[in-house]
């Protein structure tokens, strides 16, 4: 079973309900047995980085402790943006740091948020992306963005005019910037694969 | 490159769509979620549903109408009318609704967007603009509330402008005068605001013709195009609509 971390305020839902659509067994909790029991972590993407890893409290050492251990997990958004070492949304914020980098906001001159459906090219190397083809559009609603610097990951992007990091894999940590719950039969394929390698775990 | 948007808008009374709709095929073609889940499988980008009765009572069943679309429909949707205030955004998105779209609330109260924003994050947050052409002032336009039956002094761009600095993450900006004549978009408003902001515009009211849709994003400047009726594309659905704004150079996720 995918356990939805269920840590802050927002649209959570969504995500749990794009579960069930696919078939996929979905618990929304932040139970800690129902995390360690877990085949997979999910962590939503809610409200601005700072709240979030506060909301997180004492399940960030949990969380690290079992990805440490191998298990699976995606983050949408934010919950992208918390895998990665800081953020300087609204003061400087630590995140979880399964991926070396920090969240910056967009460049100024661009329409902020970028808003919409824009299109990633998708690694034929990403399990995320298997069998979805090599382009596709998914849905993004954020103001800041991960700059990396970790050459253990890989990443497929996308083009606001310049290359943004669109997701990211690094061994068992699985992250996107886009909303897979909200981009129709496209995310959809791509949270069925998340299910596959929670599956595999 | 991110793509433009087609934005169909639902008018839901009693659970109910009152408007914007004329599907044949459809058992009913009145169901919120059934027209919905239609739309979205024919290439909408996005859905806005206005709760039209906006009354104490009718929010329970708007609230229970978010929780079945977003069961059934993987596209984003926004929620608007009526909100008063921070805790309808909490039960709107918690149900499922991925943004949240204001007009009078922000207007008498222009903090709501900032704690909106603070508490949820700005992209869940959209501003409602209906706009009226000032009579005394040329070129400038007036905000109008209480689903457009009420004049205010507010200059629409200044408001625009103001609502961003607040935490507002995009516009919904509806042109009373264009609105229900089908002669198409206002798109000197659509302009004046798209150039003075950094928020995503979507402009509404007026689309009659394809060519309004490409003008309101030439033009205009609009990030997205709504369309209150449907019914005016008879010939045409969203996938023609999207096919027609890509076949003239316009980005679009087709």
């Amino acid at each position: 079973m995918i356990v939805v971390i269920n840590y802050a305020v927002g649209n959570v839902k969504s995500v749990c309900n794009a579960f069930e659509h696919i078939g996929c067994e979905v618990k929304l909790s932040r139970n800690a047995s129902d995390i360690e029991h877990s085949s997979g972590l999910v962590l939503p993407g809610v409200a601005a980085f700072g709240y979030a890893m506060n909301a997180l409290g004492d399940l960030a050492d949990l969380l690290k402790k079992v990805v440490r251990q191998g298990k699976p997990i995606l983050g949408i958004c934010v919950g992208y943006q918390l895998l990665f070492e800081q953020s300087c949304e609204h003061g400087d914020n630590k995140g979880l740091g399964f991926i070396s980098g920090k969240v910056i906001k967009l460049p100024d001159g661009l329409t902020i948020p970028h808003m919409g459906w824009n299109s990633v090219e998708l690694p034929q190397n990403m399990e995320l992306f298997k069998g979805i083809g090599e382009n596709k559009h998914f849905y993004f609603a954020h103001s800041y963005y991960s700059q990396t610097t970790d050459s253990q990951a890989k990443f497929a992007y996308t083009d606001y005019g310049f290359k943004l990091p669109a997701a990211v894999q690094k061994s068992n940590v699985y992250g996107t910037q886009f909303h897979p719950e909200k981009s129709g039969p496209s995310g959809l394929a791509v949270l069925k694969n998340f299910q596959k390698i929670c599956e595999n775990y | 490159m991110l793509a433009k948007r087609i934005i169909p808008c639902l008018d839901v009374k009693d659970n109910r769509v009152v408007k914007g709709v004329n599907f044949l095929n459809l058992r009913d073609a009145g169901d919120p979620v059934e027209l919905g889940s239609r739309y979205s499988d024919e290439g909408a980008d996005e859905l806005v549903f206005l709760d039209i009765t906006a009354t104490i009572r009718s929010r329970k069943t708007i609230i229970d109408m978010v929780e079945k679309v977003a069961e059934n429909v993987f596209i984003p949707f926004t929620v608007g009318g009526g909100i008063r205030g921070i805790e309808d955004f909490d039960v709107l998105l918690k149900s499922g609704a991925e943004k949240v779209s204001v007009n009078t609330a922000a207007v008498d109260n222009p903090n709501l967007l900032s704690q909106a924003a603070n508490k949820f994050g700005n992209q869940c947050v959209v501003l409602a603009i209906d706009a009226r052409r000032s009579k005394s002032r040329t070129g400038h336009w007036q905000v109008c509330v209480k689903a457009g039956t009420e004049p205010t002094d507010i200059d629409v761009v200044e408001w625009a402008v103001k609502a961003e600095k607040l935490g507002a993450g995009e516009i919904l900006l509806t042109s009373m005068d264009a609105d229900g004549t089908k002669a198409g978009y206002d798109n000197q408003l659509n302009k004046a605001v798209s150039s003075a902001v950094n928020i995503p515009v979507i402009a509404s009211g007026g689309a009659g013709k394809l060519e309004h849709l490409y003008d309101a994003i030439a033009e205009g400047g609009a990030d997205a195009v709504l369309m209150a009726s449907i019914t005016h594309f008879e010939e045409c659905g969203i996938h023609q609509m999207k096919e027609y704004l890509a076949a003239h150079g316009i980005p679009m996720n087709l």
